[in-house]
């Protein structure tokens, strides 16, 4: 590898001992990669300090108030306790497992609540932003085109390398607390623009405009191309930031989408020659009407009964507009005594919901709007949850793995219906 | 021996550690498929289903799924039920780094598809160092 003067300043400990941890990670990363070199990023998000009930007891009385041994051991994978320093550069924190209000609705316990607290304290203590979201996009990190960021969460990482151009890896938890420290990632992949051109093309044949045609052409594309880069071209209108958020998270979790590229909409692919550089598609897919069709039945594979338990919406982190749709379709109106509804996203979000009266609508109506987390990452469902109905393909393919529960994906307004009825009655496709 | 078949690659890990082939052309999952903790794939579609990876020699095509992947499996090196050593096929930003934190030795870039070489439950070595592949066939 080829290291800068600064970055040896790193290995060589004179930047601090964590530091130099941190480097020596980032170093092995780097060389299993095959990487030559770093580039320098201002721009993390990663879950820095966090912890689970079993790392918690794997470390309990491995640290000292001052040298965490979580972050030192776990995160930056050293084998010496380290003191935890302040993030170097900008960093943020993503989802965690608890919603800080409705933790009991949850059914987290007191003693696993409170080190989902303590964690959190870490992060806010060591300089890192408390945005507990899987979409920092929505709520101000909003990274410039070309910027070199080092990301996770791979609903974030394909919206952030795609809509924004900004270019990201699907960082790890260790890697992203290494270069909060020091400022570097591998420069690789994602960073590297031969790398980033097409090696698909999609041909949409049928009109994509509403959130949930998005989705299903998010997770039909994540399904051929796997973890390759589609270029999209054909019968779709202009895509806004929820109809991205759906289709990126839902290709990222039938395949391994990191970026893509829609011709005369995404800002490397102007046009088709562009987004392609000097490759030639691989293959060529056709999205019609008869795919359409296969991909709603794929996502609905696990379910059968028409009886409705629970209504989740929010995957990605709903963003305003979406809680206002939840509120037209539901004010004034109650959910079913067999039905339960709950509503996932930011806190900067949620307080906006606030102002707006939208907290109130949804409550008056018998749902919940929680933050910091979601049912797949809680691992939280209403208790005797059978069968679940969501409009997010992305918890659709996972959520039934998870929980082993059915579940129904369908428009906002099917979910809705189903909320308030305790029925699955969707409108036709 | 005429059963033994070396294959040459580069080095992702270092080390040398050698056991039983578990062999997969599905691309392994990582966070919400997979439990750490007991070592087995969880992903309701996956060829491994059910399946323990502690102490085997994981032969697959690469990795896929969340960025969660490396906490897993250094959540798995923790709870001992890790595999020894990997040998795979597709480099990504999730295999490389749950590689590092596993810390056990793995090659890639092989001169011969190792998922058309191996088998599960052949003897394998893996030399990361030398980037080596060294396979014992149980069948001939």
């Amino acid at each position: 590898m080829k290291l800068t003067d600064s970055e040896k300043e790193f290995l060589e400990g004179n930047r601090g001992k964590a530091q130099q941890k941190a480097m020596e990670l980032l170093v092995r990363y780097a060389e299993a990669l095959g990487a030559e070199r770093f580039v320098d990023t201002n721009n993390v998000c990663g879950v820095p300090g966090s912890a689970n009930p079993f790392l918690q007891n794997y470390y309990k009385d491995k640290g000292t108030s001052e040298y965490d041994a979580i972050f030192s051991f776990f995160d930056l994978d050293s084998d010496e306790l380290v003191e935890a320093p302040q993030a170097l550069v900008s960093t943020c924190c993503l989802q965690g497992g608890a919603d800080p209000d409705n933790w009991e609705t949850l059914g987290t316990k007191p003693q696993v609540f409170s080190i989902y607290k303590d964690r959190e304290q870490f992060a806010a203590d060591h300089g890192v932003k408390i945005l507990k979201t899987c979409t920092p996009y929505i709520v101000g990190n909003t990274p410039a085109r070309g910027e070199h960021c080092a990301w996770m969460e791979s609903s974030a990482v394909v919206y952030c390398n795609s809509v924004l151009g900004a270019r990201t890896n699907t960082e790890g938890r260790e890697s992203t607390s290494a270069a909060m420290l020091t400022g570097k990632i591998p420069d690789w992949g994602f960073h590297r623009t031969e790398f980033r051109y097409g090696s698909h093309r999609i041909d949409v044949d049928v009109p994509i405009e509403s959130v949930m045609d998005w989705g299903m052409l998010g997770y039909f594309v994540g399904d051929v191309v796997q973890e390759r880069i589609p270029v999209l071209t054909g019968q779709y209108g202009q895509p806004d930031l929820v109809r991205h958020k759906h289709f990126g998270a839902a290709a990222a979790s039938s395949g391994g989408v990191e970026l893509y590229h829609i011709v005369g909409i995404t800002p490397e692919a102007p046009t088709l020659d562009a987004a392609f550089g000097p490759n030639r598609p691989i293959e060529t897919f056709r999205y019609g009407r008869a795919e359409r069709k296969r991909t709603y039945e794929a996502i609905n594979s696990s379910a059968k009964d028409p009886d409705v338990d629970y209504v989740m919406l929010g995957c990605p982190h709903a963003a305003l507009e979406q809680i206002e749709e939840v509120c037209r379709l539901l004010e004034g109106r109650r959910i079913s005594a067999n039905s339960a509804l709950w509503i996932f996203t930011s806190r900067a979000v949620k307080e906006q919901a606030l102002a707006r009266g939208f907290l109130d609508i949804i409550a008056k109506s018998g749902g919940i709007v929680m933050t910091d987390t979601c049912s797949a990452f809680a691992q939280a469902i209403p208790p005797g949850t059978k069968v679940a109905a969501l409009d997010s393909a992305k918890q659709a393919h996972y959520l039934p793995a998870i929980m082993n529960i059915q579940a129904w994906f369908g428009s906002t307004r099917d979910c809705i219906e189903a909320a308030i009825t305790g029925k699955w009655n969707p409108e036709s496709l | 021996m005429s059963n033994t078949i070396t294959l040459r690659g580069r080095k992702v890990v270092g080390g040398r550690a050698e056991g039983e082939a578990l062999v997969t052309h599905d691309t392994v999952p990582g966070w919400g498929g997979v439990n750490p903790v007991q070592g087995v794939i969880t992903e309701v579609r996956h060829e491994l289903r059910g399946v323990s990876f502690k102490d085997k020699i994981l032969v697959c095509p690469g990795a896929k799924g969340s960025s969660g992947w490396s906490a897993m499996y250094h959540t798995a090196r923790l709870a001992g039920t890790a595999p020894r050593a990997l040998v795979f096929n597709e480099m990504t930003t999730k295999i490389a780094l749950g590689a590092v934190v596993m810390r056990v030795p793995s090659v890639t870039d092989l001169d011969r598809n190792p998922l058309d070489v191996i088998e599960t439950g052949d003897w394998v070595i893996v030399d990361g160092d030398a980037g080596t592949v060294e396979i014992t066939k149980v069948r001939t």
